[in-house]
């Protein structure tokens, strides 16, 4: 098998097997590698957008009593950044990974449906450009939460709720078909002799993360548009006047949201493990059970999604079971940070910037798994409930997780997409500047939710000052401080140090046996796996 | 993977996926702009243009792209390899769809028999039965707790009437379109055209009767969108359900087009089985509506 590289657009006049010219060749890629590169830069986009809006946020919480902004606006702030960053930076981010290594690490010559492939990048600009004109209607943008509660989003919504619906269906399409591209791929395009047991880590869990993604996208698809026929059409699905409910609501929601939550860490995970061995020098310990762990985490996420709604009036029993089934997620997520660990016992470590924060994601995430397990203590979570503990919780998971996976995953992987080395001294200090900013943001929120002080709410009690202005010294350090990531990547792009072909001497994969940087067209025909 | 000399294709850059990302999200725009300006009652709206403008890009990108995988089909640059993609992303995408169904049927397991009966005030949280004292909860539910808010319906459909007939029609239709799969792995054109030809008008058989039960629903019974929950499930169910035989139906219409240019052959013919199994996709969605919403 090989693969027939089409080439009509431009052929006739030379064979060459470079990208197109001009601004068209991105609009009209169906390259994986041309449009792993645009998924990763409106991830880039959304994060500073949604960033933006934190630091507004944490301005505001600065000091206590109103400072900067309207309440209106402060809940249009939370709302928007929860979104963006969930939809428009961590799951994007994920995807333009998965496009650029996943062929390159299964010996592919491209994704299995490539101009399906660039449809569904394309789709998300679209649905941002939609959701995101609504903060500049006359009645705001959504300013329900990200988790858009009912009747919050329904009866009681601004008019850009349909708008913000329709933005939803339309990012859910895209990561449906972004899903069922990356299936495809995995299970029908791997060199010969690499088996399914054979497949990196990242593989792997993309894997079971798209199967995860298929399985919940169309949930929050019939979500929202129960909520838009509620809205639009009279019905009541989440209105008790007419026998609904608006527990209902929540349940969907949770359905899509507990499984969401691991698919925005599982391709963290993959990452991790490829990034901890090349540094330890030594190979992956427990690679089986690294993959039952996975596949047993994205099983327990679909039986777990009430200890979300603890306190919003579910029958003893119902508490009990999903306490119990959600602090059994503890133990696959434990065998993977022993896995870890055990990894780095005894190597031959070095701590280069993909070390540095893949290390910073052991350690931080277990501490964000900590707190997950105090949440999941049902009568405990009464306490916790809505309080900025929750918020904590969630960002160390997913900041120190998922991004600084993403992190961990483009120092790792810039010299081969780039073919140049990144400035390691900056990249250093970016990771410093990341680490003590976010434990300084986020950390004091354990404090102030434990006593009391609620989220979503644009002022607070006096006796939570020190640890607010704490928390946005915190936040504005760690949003500065992806600027520099920006200029280190653009400088890496631009020159440096050029990159040997495999730059990190304890990498293995596929992906380190093509030059860097990459060429336009790799693994036309597909390599030889032992 | 055995095949060592086949070929995987990759297509050149195409203008279809920003063609159709331009379609659909302004369709979903103009939409969400009407739907806005409709529960306003605001007198003029340009959400049906914006609407219109976005599904003529939609019906040419679907007419582009489609003949463009024809052609490529035809023009031999599939492998077999290519094929299994194709099943792997055909399956998947059911799949998902099958997902979405999931949705409106928890909605309508959750209401029947957890929060409906503790609004009648039965069970764990039956207390929530203060809120509108008296309310017993029934189903079909013919009385709402608030019922000027949404007035309820004075009976529902009986499902051995036209939904049994539409239920015989669907089954027949799965069967149909399978003698159709068959006569075509057997080289027999004729036959072929003649099943597909015979699901099709039983396909449009079911929507004329669904449309027959709309109309019934909404003058007689007093059964409409805005009739509680019942008819929030009926209708969000069945209407979906009907969308999804709507787009089945075309694409089996599609197929029938297809096969009358000789398009097809004994043993290269997925876009044919892909549509027998969408076609089979909402026929057991079917069976589900006639047990959980019509009969039970």
């Amino acid at each position: 098998m090989s693969a027939v590289i089409d080439h009509t657009a431009h052929a006739g006049h030379d064979h060459h097997h470079g990208p197109a010219k001009g601004l068209m060749r991105w609009v009209l890629t169906t390259n994986h590698k041309d449009i792993g590169s645009m998924y990763l830069w409106f991830s880039f986009i959304m994060f500073l957008v949604g960033g933006s809006m934190a630091m507004v946020i944490r301005a505001e919480l600065f000091q206590p009593g109103m400072q900067i902004v309207e309440p209106e606006f402060f809940n249009q702030m939370t709302t928007m950044h929860g979104l963006i960053m969930v939809f428009g930076a961590v799951m994007p981010a994920f995807v333009g990974l998965a496009n650029w290594m996943i062929p390159l690490m299964i010996g592919a010559p491209d994704m299995a449906l490539p101009r399906m492939n660039n449809f569904s990048f394309w789709l998300l600009p679209a649905a941002f450009g939609i959701l995101l004109s609504t903060l500049f209607t006359e009645a705001g943008g959504p300013n329900f939460g990200w988790t858009f509660y009912a009747p919050l989003s329904t009866t009681y919504a601004p008019e850009s709720v349909t708008f913000f619906i329709f933005g939803v269906h339309l990012m859910g399409v895209s990561s449906i078909m972004g899903a069922i591209n990356v299936v495809a791929t995995i299970l029908n395009l791997r060199a010969p002799g690499m088996t399914l047991m054979k497949m990196p880590l990242f593989v792997w869990t993309w894997l079971i993360t798209a199967f995860l993604l298929i399985a919940v996208m169309p949930v929050l698809a019939g979500c929202v548009t129960m909520m838009l026929m509620d809205i639009h059409f009279g019905t009541s699905f989440f209105s008790a006047a007419g026998g609904g409910d608006p527990v209902l609501f929540q349940h969907v929601f949770w359905f899509f949201g507990h499984p969401e939550v691991y698919i925005m860490i599982l391709p963290a995970f993959g990452a991790v493990s490829a990034i901890i061995p090349a540094f330890a020098r030594k190979p992956l310990f427990g690679y089986t059970s690294m993959v039952y762990a996975t596949a047993s985490i994205a099983f327990l996420s679909f039986i777990v999604w009430a200890h979300h709604m603890f306190t919003v009036g579910i029958p003893l029993t119902g508490e009990l079971f999903f306490m119990y089934a959600t602090m059994l997620i503890a133990v696959p997520t434990g065998v993977k940070v022993f896995n870890w660990v055990s990894t780095m016992w005894r190597g031959s470590m070095t701590f280069e910037a993909p070390m540095l924060f893949a290390v910073a994601f052991v350690i931080l995430f277990t501490i964000g798994g900590f707190s997950g397990l105090m949440l999941a203590i049902a009568p405990a979570d009464f306490q916790y409930h809505d309080t900025y503990f929750v918020v904590a919780h969630f960002h160390y998971v997913l900041v120190p997780g998922a991004i600084f996976g993403i992190f961990a995953s483009a120092y790792f992987w810039l010299p081969k997409w780039t073919g140049h080395m990144y400035d390691e001294v900056l990249a250093k200090t970016h990771f410093w500047m990341s680490f003590i900013g976010m434990n300084l943001a986020f950390f004091p929120m354990h404090f102030v939710g434990l006593a009391g002080m609620p989220r979503r709410i644009p002022d607070y009690n006096l006796q939570f000052a020190d640890f607010n202005m704490i928390s946005s010294i915190g936040a504005f350090t760690f949003g500065a401080s992806q600027l520099l990531f920006l200029f280190i990547v653009i400088k890496c792009i631009r020159g440096g140090k050029p990159a040997p072909a495999k730059p990190w001497d304890g990498a293995e994969g596929l992906e380190w046996s093509v030059p860097s940087p990459a060429p336009y067209h790799t693994f036309s025909t597909p390599p030889e796996v032992k | 993977m055995s095949q060592t000399h086949e070929q995987y294709y990759v297509p050149a850059q195409s203008k279809w996926p920003i063609i159709a990302t331009i379609g659909l999200s302004t369709t979903l725009y103009g939409l969400g702009a009407w739907f806005n300006d409709l529960s306003a009652e605001r007198a003029e709206s340009n959400g049906p243009l914006i609407m219109f403008v976005g599904a003529l890009f939609l019906a040419y990108m679907l007419h582009g792209w489609f003949a463009d995988v024809i052609r490529e089909s035809r023009g031999g640059l599939y492998s077999a390899q290519m094929d299994r993609s194709f099943r792997w992303g055909m399956s998947w995408f059911i799949f998902s769809e099958v997902m979405f169904f999931v949705a409106f049927f928890g909605a309508l397991f959750y209401v029947r028999t957890i929060s409906g009966p503790w609004l009648g005030g039965e069970g764990d949280k039956g207390v929530t039965n203060m809120l509108w004292e008296g309310f017993e909860f029934t189903w079909p539910l013919l009385s709402n707790p608030d019922n000027k808010l949404f007035p309820p319906p004075s009976a529902v459909i009986d499902a051995w009437q036209l939904p049994l007939i539409n239920t015989i029609l669907l089954v027949t239709s799965s069967f149909t379109v399978t003698f159709a799969h068959h006569a075509l792995k057997k080289n027999k054109r004729g036959a072929l055209k003649a099943w597909l030809a015979v699901t099709l008008v039983l396909a449009v058989a079911f929507l004329a009767l669904q449309v027959e039960e709309y109309i019934f629903a909404y003058q007689e019974l007093g059964l409409t969108l805005g009739s509680g929950i019942y008819g929030a499930t009926f209708f969000m169910l069945t209407g979906f359900h009907g969308a999804h035989v709507t787009m089945g139906a075309i694409i089996l219409a599609v197929m029938l087009v297809r096969i009358m240019k000789g398009h097809f052959d004994a043993e290269q013919h997925f876009g044919f089985e892909a549509a027998s199994w969408y076609w089979h996709f909402v026929d057991v969605v079917w069976i589900g509506l006639f047990i959980f919403v019509y009969v039970l």
